[in-house]
């Protein structure tokens, strides 16, 4: 059970944060986000990301990764969502590679995993269907050998190579039972993709399934493959929002100690102190209850989706509070898109609201506690 | 020093033997009289109260990774603990600051929990403002002459012994002229008035000193050098690990999450009232989350990792949590969390309703959760006053 760095996670962030400093100011997705250009990151920051070895902390040796955990690769996104680094590493390898990666197909695994960890190749996860997250509301069919359904939120779909598709095969909306992960090629005929504009800066795609055919080889598993795929994300994304989080804490203490008014700094009015030390005490408890989720994860504890929802719900519920007082603290200027702090509040309520808000994940901590 | 797991192997030998079934139920109010007394009796003899003092004050002389060892094989077989005025805050006090006259004296009585202390801080004009005390310590050969009065005193009915802040200069700044003072409440001239407090408790008392005397030699720390063994001892006060429950009083007979099922109910394996579900979910994650951080300090204390200081979040997250905690048992229960006494309400629902109202004190005792913050602003963060 570790609450605490490793010295070979505290290296690897330190790697990350040189890296960062160096190859990615926060006024690198700004410029991404006000050209919207195709790929909406950077490929060459993913190259050199892949060359890191990030790419293929999850991955084993033989599909040319490192083998590390879950833990290793929260300790990077940490880093990156203090910079805000618009790469799809939730999206394109905690959704989708990672739907492959803890499959039991092989040679999907052989063909794609290694593509993967060099950062040629790019598999996005189309789950969603309804705009509040469930992973079981899913009424996308496979039948006949072919899927067909429209799915939305798909994050970086617009990029992908490959996708993971949820379908089911038996049962409704709503249900465990019956739920089918197949990888599709994104230019696979039927398949139709829209690329959806955030207000984070990011990007997600509404895909089309129209009698799209897949072939068994193409199956991955089912709901307990999806379930293990959406707990790693979801600490993963509890990761990089925290990241984040944690640089507007920061940045707004700093102007508490800068901005003057009445002769003083704002930071002497009592009414804001107290309200930093809120945001202090609920940032360090998502810092725990995060690492402990990720330990649990790699640890493969009996508890760890409790540990999982607990963590995103405590993530969420800091990044609210402290996304709201950023902008609060700040004033006018916080308000204003010159000013950096808003591009950290629009992350903060994109990252809250997927996979699973604070109350979603408040009632599956219930459920799995057993009420 | 032995081996870990054979220590470990060892205390839940002696566990197995020694502990009563009667007692294994944690911290409650309502174990049995004559075994706790015997088991507390043990518990000094092994040096198990106060595991981590030198054996020659009566400790345990367990260095860090026994003591918590041994904290939690006890917790798991849920045995009765000691957590006094003593054990937790004089102490580990008396141990930095005592002379080694005052250690032999005091410490090996704490660690086989034979005399009862209370602490003797706050005064009706000074709580918050702690440092602006008036009770007052004249100097009579070896001997001061104790004259003032101290509230909130917890326990002062049943106290053998009170550390007490008193003021030994009077024309210094208030910080500057303040002592800590050991001596003994049976004495002329120390008066105790017990307080009801809202719960219909009446644990605290106002303390009344007309003449009360101490010895010389009982100042703890420089003379007038008081304020920073207090600070010290509040430090202590405020230290929690997270995992006690209960507030004040202790925990509560029934797990929050069985009691609010009873009240409640489950409707296909849900509780029936959404919104409470939901509150118990907040609040159970808040209090892992409690832990996890209390545990996080330690170790990255000790490896090093520190950036700030947030063992100082504990006090008033923990004062929320209990308070929480029972805000959500009072509420499920409806009307029937209004009960006071006799017919018409169960005895567990009676439990939390006082629970509510005295787990009120936990956000005031120790430093409310206002100074709490203004602590934590100035020092932990940094922030210009
Ligand atoms: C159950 C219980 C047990 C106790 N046991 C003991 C004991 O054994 N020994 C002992 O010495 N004392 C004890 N106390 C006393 C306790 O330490 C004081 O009550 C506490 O420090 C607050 O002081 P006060 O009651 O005078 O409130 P005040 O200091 O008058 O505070 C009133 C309100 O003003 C707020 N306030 C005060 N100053 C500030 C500020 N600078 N900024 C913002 N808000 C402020 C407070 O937070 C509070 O809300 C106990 C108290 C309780 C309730």
């Amino acid at each position: 059970m570790a609450v605490i760095l490793s010295e070979e996670q505290l290296m690897l962030r330190e790697s990350a944060q040189t890296f960062l400093a160096d190859q990615s100011p926060v006024t690198r997705m700004r410029e991404l986000r006000d050209a919207f250009d195709d790929t909406g990151y950077t490929p060459e920051i993913w190259k050199q990301m892949a060359d890191l070895g990030w790419l293929g902390i999850l991955l084993s040796e033989d599909h040319g990764g490192s083998d590390m955990g879950v833990a290793d690769l929260g300790v990077v996104l940490w880093e990156c969502g203090k910079v805000l680094a618009p790469e799809p590493l939730v999206s394109a390898l905690l959704l989708g590679a990672n739907a492959v990666r803890l499959s039991g197909n092989q040679t999907l695994q052989k063909d794609l995993l290694p593509a993967v960890a060099e950062g040629d190749r790019i598999v996005a996860l189309a789950l969603e269907e309804t705009a509040r997250f469930h992973p079981y509301n899913v009424a996308t069919t496979f039948s006949g050998g072919a899927i067909s359904g429209t799915k939305i939120h798909v994050l970086d779909g617009h990029v992908a190579d490959q996708i993971v598709v949820v379908a089911r095969t038996a049962g409704n909306a709503g249900d465990r039972e019956g739920l089918a992960l197949y990888l599709v090629d994104a230019d696979a005929k039927g398949v139709s993709i829209t690329r959806n504009r955030r207000m984070d800066g990011r990007n997600a795609a509404t895909v089309e399934f129209d009698g799209v055919e897949v072939g068994a080889d193409r199956l991955l598993g089912d709901a307990d493959l999806l379930d293990q795929v959406i707990d790693q994300a979801t600490v993963g994304l509890a990761s990089e929002m925290l990241g984040t989080a944690e640089e507007a804490f920061e940045r707004t203490l700093q102007y508490l100690k800068d901005r003057e008014q009445f002769g003083e700094k704002i930071g002497t009015f009592q009414a804001l102190r107290h309200r930093a030390a809120e945001m202090f005490s609920e940032l360090e408890f998502a810092r725990s209850i995060v690492r402990d989720a990720l330990s649990a994860l790699d640890e493969g504890r009996a508890d760890a989706a409790v540990c999982v929802s607990a963590a995103k719900a405590q993530a969420s519920k800091a990044s609210r509070l402290i996304g709201a007082e950023a902008v609060q603290m700040h004033g006018g200027t916080g308000m204003t898109d010159e000013e950096e702090i808003g591009l950290f509040f629009k992350r903060l309520k994109a990252a809250e609201l997927s996979l699973g808000d604070e109350t979603y994940h408040q009632r599956r901590f219930a459920t799995l506690q057993g009420y | 020093m032995a081996d870990l797991e054979a220590f470990k192997e060892e205390v839940r030998a002696v566990l197995a033997e020694r502990l009563p079934e009667e007692l294994r139920k944690g911290n409650r109010s309502d174990l049995p009289h004559d075994l706790l007394g015997k088991w507390i009796v043990e518990m000094g003899d092994r040096g198990w109260i106060t595991p981590d003092w030198p054996t020659e004050y009566g400790g345990g002389g367990l260095d860090r990774e026994h003591t918590a060892a041994l904290k939690a094989e006890l917790k798991k077989a849920k045995a009765p603990i000691v957590s006094s005025f003593g054990v937790s805050m004089l102490g580990p006090t008396l141990l930095e600051y005592g002379t080694e006259e005052q250690k032999k004296e005091f410490l090996p009585q704490i660690s086989k929990n034979t005399v009862r202390w209370c602490q003797g801080f706050s005064e009706p004009g000074s709580g918050s403002d702690l440092a602006s005390l008036q009770c007052r310590a004249e100097k009579e050969g070896d001997e001061y002459v104790i004259t003032g009065q101290k509230i909130w005193t917890t326990g002062a009915d049943r106290a053998d012994w009170i550390f007490c802040l008193v003021r030994t200069d009077f024309d210094a700044p208030k910080h500057e002229g303040i002592s800590f003072i050991l001596f003994p409440m049976h004495q002329e001239g120390v008066k105790v008035a017990p307080l009801t407090l809202i719960d219909g408790s009446a644990h605290f008392s106002q303390v009344f000193f007309d003449g009360a005397r101490a010895k010389v030699s009982n100042v703890v720390g420089p003379l007038n050098g008081g304020w920073t063994v207090a600070k010290r001892l509040l430090q202590h006060e405020r230290s929690t690990d997270g995992s006690s429950d209960g507030g004040i009083g202790g925990a509560a007979k029934e797990s929050i999450t069985d009691f609010v099922k009873r009240q409640v109910g489950l409707e296909n394996g849900e509780l029936a009232d959404p919104t409470i579900r939901e509150r118990l979910a907040a609040h159970e994650i808040d209090k892992r989350a409690l832990s996890l951080t209390m545990r996080r300090a330690v170790e990255e204390a000790r490896a090093g990792q520190r950036a700030r200081d947030i063992g100082s979040l504990g006090k008033f997250r923990w004062a929320n949590m209990v308070k929480n905690e029972q805000d959500i048992a009072v509420d499920s229960s409806g009307s029937q969390g209004l009960g006071w006494e006799g017919p018409g309400y169960e005895d567990a629902q009676i439990e939390r309703t006082k629970k509510w109202l005295i787990t009120r004190a936990d956000s005031i005792w120790g430093g409310t959760n206002e100074i709490q913050k203004n602590v934590i602003a100035k020092r932990v963060l940094g922030i210009p006053e």
